[in-house]
């Protein structure tokens, strides 16, 4: 392998407006997305050929996942204290900087100077890769989308497809130019190139680190899908395996898992299941010829308490990750992942980053979307995205002195003007007489339409009110009756 | 008959809609309804509230449109202004006394008297029979026409082809997609045509289209390019938002077609004259 440095940090510039504006500019990354949106939209469609099944199942899901977030607090203990007894080591961390600090110690205890990665979006969370190469550990992700980002020196645009918005050919020039190796746009050249290069690092790392898909309370295990293999790898062989996760994501039993598992395996890729179900419950046994000498698990909290303190806000925590919403999103599908700005991008990074980062960092996240619904349609534990946004947009617009305090960062597009159109707005649409007054006016003076009207019509024309209203339409036609 | 259109898949990309629990409609055709004008319609398609009238009176109907009525409150209520929305809200409760039906021409307005009202009003109890009782009998036109008037529609116009655009709240609130799509096939010389990615946004959003114009631009800029690829002669929606949104971005784009509300379109084909007589 080449001498390429191992620092992914893309620092994205601008405010999302910018980012989304250039995203939308770039004929290729939209061709890019919108080709791989709708064949896995198609192929979602095809794994949930019943839908009186698809909908059973989904109101199952989202009973598992308000059940274990009824009771978080008690399956957390729960599943620490079997964890413990499988000899999993349990790691708390409030914020990113002390998940961090975890692992490097663990690090530090084992003099790692390379860690092998599986998939992890709370490692991303974390910024782990950036965090151990400052302090001297290399830290390679094995995952190939995840793979060729960190080639590229990007982040992922897709929770589960992290190079999604490359394609083959954007592959082949990355790998030829980075590896050295011979310009190829077969696609299973290029894997097989990925593969010859990480399987080297899986016997060279000290440290495996994966994520969790679910972490069963009942019987301390950590549940891990993966398609290609190289979970397995980095979480059995290194001598040190640490999971990082949510604390959302605890499910009570092993019971819970199997149709939860379903969902999210069809939703995310139309799979009936994946190539691999990793089960961990431990580390290697006396009697047992594989597997690390040391599992640890971290979970992290990192702003997902806050979301849990509020009845609605909690269904945000449903989330199982299978990205189907932001496969199904109009607005993802034309500005792609990068756009956002965070780790979590579409439809459920809109609701979950401003408990992650606050929503004063992502001011405009709740307002880019149309509402149209599609994430909540297909989310498959019946997130109400929808509502969630726009509960997100009342918090965005209150008060700075607002007594109701709900999140961090909340009143970031407080605007005393805008409240004030809105206050304007209503007057008009609760006082009939005024109403008349405007709308006399309105349609008679529509010839004064001022043929600019700010952003709308940089793509329409100016709508111009009719001659008369329906009020005046219906007053005379019914009079006569 | 929904059945059958359920499982039509226009195209691969297409998301089929859910019907928790299809609605119950009453078995006998009320003499009076209110006609919910929605503001967009007030003000820029009136004509379509107007075609709406003369197709419930066509039934049998006796139309009442309140003269107090505004807005449902859906534009301050999806930016987050709820106090706002609750009160425009609020004063459009009062204009119907009556036990009759509420007939709304706009799917996501019908959406919102149906489904929001009550989240709106979630911390008054007082107010849950009388929302209830509300969203019991409020109707989009499509649906009314079709499930209790049970509309026999004589299609009198010359050959044509259609495109449905479909509001995504309507679809996901009201499916009126499902109900468009069965009036339109009554008129014999309708042709309606599929257009790609059929069931995605056009971009409107109410003030998403104001407040994120680029992305917006770019979701009308998609769906008016595939209405004009369809092959349909006109485009017809049952959303007066939508047809803002899209008429606007045609006439900018100096194309041809256009959007008209499917009301006017069912009253013109089914008068023989061609809408003359207005």
């Amino acid at each position: 392998m080449n001498s390429h440095t191992l620092i992914p940090t893309v620092q994205l510039h601008g405010d999302f407006k910018q980012r989304a504006r250039g995203a939308l500019g770039d004929a290729q990354l939209r061709q890019n997305f919108r080709s791989a949106m709708d064949s896995l939209m198609a192929k979602r469609a095809s794994a949930f050929s019943d839908a009186d099944e698809r909908e059973r199942l989904r109101a199952l899901g989202n009973q598992i996942r308000a059940r274990a977030l009824s009771k978080l607090p008690e399956l957390l203990e729960r599943l620490e204290q079997n964890l413990t007894r499988n000899g999993v080591h349990v790691h708390w961390a409030e914020t990113v900087d002390e998940a961090n600090a975890i692992v490097l110690e663990i690090a530090r205890a084992h003099e790692a100077r390379q860690v092998i990665k599986g998939k992890s979006m709370v490692s991303e969370e974390m910024e782990m890769n950036h965090f151990l190469a400052e302090r001297g550990i290399e830290c390679l992700e094995s995952d190939m989308g995840e793979y060729i980002v960190q080639l590229d020196n990007e982040k992922p645009s897709h929770i589960i497809m992290p190079a999604i918005h490359k394609n083959a050919g954007q592959v082949a020039s990355l790998f030829h130019d980075k590896l050295g190796v011979e310009y190829t746009k077969d696609v299973d050249q290029l894997i097989q190139i990925g593969r010859r290069t990480l399987r080297r690092k899986f016997f060279e790392a000290d440290i495996g680190v994966s994520g969790v898909n679910f972490a069963v309370a009942e019987t301390g295990t950590l549940l891990l899908v993966e398609n290609e293999g190289n979970g397995r790898m980095s979480t059995t062989v290194p001598a040190v395996h640490i999971a990082v996760t949510g604390i959302e994501k605890v499910v009570e039993n092993l019971r819970d898992t199997v149709p939860l598992l379903s969902l999210l395996t069809r939703s995310a890729l139309g799979q009936p299941i994946t190539t691999y179900v990793n089960m961990i419950s431990g580390p290697r046994k006396a009697d047992e010829l594989d597997g690390p000498q040391e599992v640890h698990l971290v979970l992290l909290d990192n702003g997902r308490s806050q979301a849990f303190a509020d009845s609605e806000l909690r269904q945000t925590l449903n989330c199982i990750r299978c990205g189907a919403c932001m496969n199904h999103c109009p607005v993802y599908t034309r500005i792609g992942g990068h756009a956002y700005g965070e780790v979590y991008p579409g439809p459920i990074g809109k609701i979950i980053t401003p408990h992650l980062v606050g929503l004063d960092k992502v001011p405009d996240h709740p307002s880019a979307s149309s509402l149209c619904g599609a994430c909540g349609e297909v989310c498959p534990v019946k997130i109400p995205i929808p509502s969630i946004l726009r509960r997100l947009r009342e918090e965005n617009v209150k008060a700075p002195n607002d007594p109701h305090q709900v999140m961090r960062g909340q009143g970031s597009k407080y605007s005393p003007r805008e409240r004030l159109a809105w206050k304007a707005w209503r007057t008009l649409y609760t006082t009939p007489a005024l109403y008349r007054l405007f709308s006399f006016f309105a349609t008679r003076l529509g010839g004064l339409t001022p043929s600019k009207l700010g952003p709308w019509t940089e793509h329409h024309v100016a709508p111009i009110p009719a001659k008369r209203s329906l009020h005046e339409l219906a007053r005379q036609h019914l009079e006569g009756k | 008959m929904s059945q059958l259109f359920h499982n039509a898949a226009p195209n691969a990309t297409r998301v089929a809609p859910p019907l928790p629990t299809p609605r119950q409609y009453p078995s006998q055709k009320p003499g009076q309804v209110y006609l919910f004008g929605t503001c967009v319609v007030d003000l820029f398609f009136p004509e379509a509230g107007l075609d709406a009238i003369r197709l419930l009176e066509r039934e049998g109907l006796r139309v009442h449109f309140p003269q107090d009525q505004g807005c449902c409150g859906q534009p301050a209520y999806t930016s987050g202004y709820t106090e706002e929305a609750r009160r425009v809200a609020r004063k459009q409760l009062e204009l119907f006394a009556e036990d009759w039906p509420v007939v709304v021409p706009s799917g996501s307005c019908a959406g919102m008297l149906r489904e929001h009202y009550a989240e709106l009003f979630q911390d008054e109890p007082e107010l849950h029979a009388r929302l209830e009782a509300l969203a019991a009998r409020t109707f989009e036109l499509a649906e009314f026409l079709l499930h209790v008037c049970k509309v026999q529609l004589q299609d009198q116009g010359a050959p044509t082809k259609v495109a449905l655009h479909t509001s995504c709240s309507a679809r996901r609130e009201m499916n009126t997609h499902l109900h468009g799509r069965a009036l339109l096939a009554q008129l014999s010389g309708v042709e309606r045509v599929e257009h790609d990615h059929e069931s995605e946004c056009c971009g409107f959003g109410g003030t998403f289209s104001i407040r994120m114009p680029d992305i917006s631009g770019a979701m009308v800029a998609d769906k008016t390019q595939a209405l004009k690829a369809s092959g349909a002669a006109q485009v017809v929606s049952a959303d007066c938002g939508c047809l803002m949104n899209i008429n606007g971005a045609l006439a900018k784009q100096q194309a041809a077609l256009r959007g008209q509300h499917l009301a006017s379109f069912l009253w013109q084909r089914t008068q023989g004259n061609g809408g003359a007589d207005r």
